[in-house]
């Protein structure tokens, strides 16, 4: 409205907005439209906060499951590892980088990888999603899957070499984590009784590890994916900021400055309902990995 | 169960990660004391003929865009970034210790009510519910310690209910009971000592954390303002020059890592100590 706005423009926007309503009122207005998905209009782009937010949780979302896959892959494989040669030189190394990766914040590990991997090497693209020149058409909203259903190679290369940095930077706490807790639970698996039994009958080392150990191992590992995963959209506001990616996180930093309230409060809805969810999954994944379970 | 007794003392004296992450703290105090000491230059002194210059023996950490010397920025900072963990963890010790313990000690209603309070604030990612919390406060280096803070309330809440759940059973507490002690006595005189080992291994976890997040919000530009020599705001200053003065951006970071290292490794030094069956 900037600051000449007189009074009757003032309480116009109040009324329309239904600021001038007890606050008990708005909340109960602002709970009735957002359990239809309604959160208002954008107060930056006047674009509905639905559709703000759809443009921008595809690319969260395929940069979390790059990380979280690429956390998962180095992070199991290094703690199995690093379990079966305990002590070993792998295991000692495995050890510090865990401990150096949980301490790294992840602002300055984005910062780091840029500036190796693309002001001083030139290898990656140092921001946004798609090189200039290069057009997408929209599927879902995720650039390598669209790049893919349209056959659009110059696109999905692009993206996937934007992709590479972040996805690096948003793994490298969970790539932690998950690499202590596969090595953890690994080592206390292999102490069991079964599988001594499993070794007296003649098992190779390699049966035994991957066979029998990794898969009892895996519960508590898979409960540390699932909450790393969760917990992506933390780092993913600083990274997106950090490499220009147009996700949800920089939607947000950028919601905050321009105090555009309604897609903050469409944001806190989106990712309080997509932690909750990705939490139960896990849940319910262990019916699928552990009949126990099932069976109480 | 967590106990604090000479056994403790030693298991945690004989750790040697333990004690690396005790020389990294006692560094980062004495930085705090000595700041003014320690510090070649002034951390706020300007000076346009000596801007971007490489570490050298006169500023062994370079120089930022301003000519100010990175090195006594540090040191000041470490104030900064030590006085936000502080804070941040003493708001979330001051509300989360009193909720889990009145939650834990009368269960029932009351304790649905606090945990189901505690449960909202954990459907947040941490990060997004500070920003949250500075965004409806407002920005600066008060308020992201406020936010930082109320992210951590839940997990002291959840840990001292645990333990007030096991230790209100027992037999000294019943007793207390029975000579007539009131509850507020009760849990202050005898459930909350009995909680302070798992308080302890938490707090010196989360004052890594909560530096980190803290230095993660003024790199957002939400926390500390320009000229205040915090560590996020002064990585997020020197990203302009990442080409041309890498250390400014490099430093800095250096020194979030090395704090936030130091307390994990006595964080989790202190948890094996505490309690033994704990340890991988």
């Amino acid at each position: 409205m900037g600051e000449r706005a007189t009074t009757a423009e003032i309480a116009e926007v109040r009324t329309r907005l239904g600021l001038d309503l007890p606050w008990p009122v708005q909340f109960l207005r602002f709970l009735r439209r957002a359990a239809v998905g309604d959160f208002g209009r954008s107060l930056r782009t006047q674009e509905t906060v639905l559709s703000e937010i759809g443009h921008a949780l595809p690319v969260t979302v395929e940069l979390s499951l790059l990380s979280i896959a690429l956390a998962a892959m180095v992070g199991v494989t290094a703690g199995v590892i690093a379990a079966t040669r305990q002590h070993s030189w792998f295991d000692n190394i495995t050890m510090v980088c865990v401990l150096v990766g949980i301490s790294m914040p992840v602002f300055w590990t984005g910062l780091l990888l840029m500036m190796v991997g693309a002001v001083f090497v030139g290898w990656f693209p140092v921001s946004g999603l798609l090189d200039e020149g290069i057009r997408l058409q929209r599927v879902t909203g995720l650039y390598l899957l669209d790049s893919l259903l349209t056959r659009n190679g110059a696109a999905f290369r692009s993206a996937l070499g934007h992709y590479v940095l972040p996805t690096i930077t948003l793994a490298s706490i969970p790539v932690a984590i998950i690499a202590r807790m596969s090595r953890s639970a690994m080592l206390e698996e292999v102490r069991k009784e079964y599988v001594t039994t499993a070794r007296s009958k003649g098992l190779g080392e390699r049966s035994v590890t991957f066979k029998h150990a990794l898969r009892n191992a895996l519960l508590p590992v898979v409960t540390v994916v699932g909450l790393q995963f969760g917990g992506l959209l933390s780092g993913a506001v600083l990274t997106e900021t950090i490499f220009a990616l147009p996700g949800l996180g920089r939607l947000a930093v950028v919601s905050i400055f321009s105090r555009d309230y309604p897609v903050i409060q469409g944001i806190a809805v989106v990712a309080a309902t997509l932690f909750v969810a990705i939490n139960l999954l896990v849940d319910l994944l262990y019916l699928v990995l552990d009949p126990r379970i099932r069976g109480g | 169960m967590f106990a604090l007794d000479t056994q403790s003392i030693r298991r945690f004296a004989r750790n040697r990660s333990a004690m690396l992450g005790s020389l990294l703290i006692v560094s980062l105090l004495s930085a705090v004391v000595l700041a003014p000491v320690l510090a070649p230059y002034d951390p706020l002194d300007q000076s346009f003929p000596r801007q971007l210059q490489p570490p050298s023996w006169k500023f062994p950490l370079g120089t930022d865009e301003f000519g100010r010397d990175i090195l006594s920025r540090i040191i000041f900072g470490a104030r900064i970034a030590l006085g936000i963990g502080a804070l941040a963890v003493g708001i979330a010790v001051a509300l989360g210790v009193p909720l889990g313990l009145v939650a834990g000690y009368f269960r029932g209603p009351l304790d649905a009510a606090i945990m189901r309070t505690m449960d909202v604030l954990l459907a947040f990612p941490y990060l997004l519910l500070a920003l949250i919390v500075v965004t409806l406060l407002g920005f600066g280096l008060t308020n992201v310690m406020i936010a930082v803070g109320l992210v951590y309330v839940p997990q002291y809440s959840r840990i001292v209910r645990s333990v007030t759940l096991s230790v209100r059973e027992r037999l000294f507490v019943e007793a207390a009971h029975a000579m007539g002690g009131s509850n507020t006595r009760i849990m202050i005189r005898h459930v909350l000592p009995n909680c302070l080992a798992p308080i302890i291994v938490q707090t010196t976890l989360s004052l890594g954390w909560a530096i980190v997040n803290a230095a993660g919000l003024s790199f957002l530009g939400l926390g500390a303002q320009p000229p205040t020599p915090e560590w996020g705001a002064m990585l997020s200053s020197g990203r302009e020059y990442m080409r041309n003065a890498p250390w400014i951006t490099t430093f800095p970071g250096l020194a979030i890592l090395l704090t936030a290292l130091g307390f994990n490794l006595l964080g989790d030094g202190l948890r094996d100590a505490l309690d033994p069956r704990l340890k991988e």
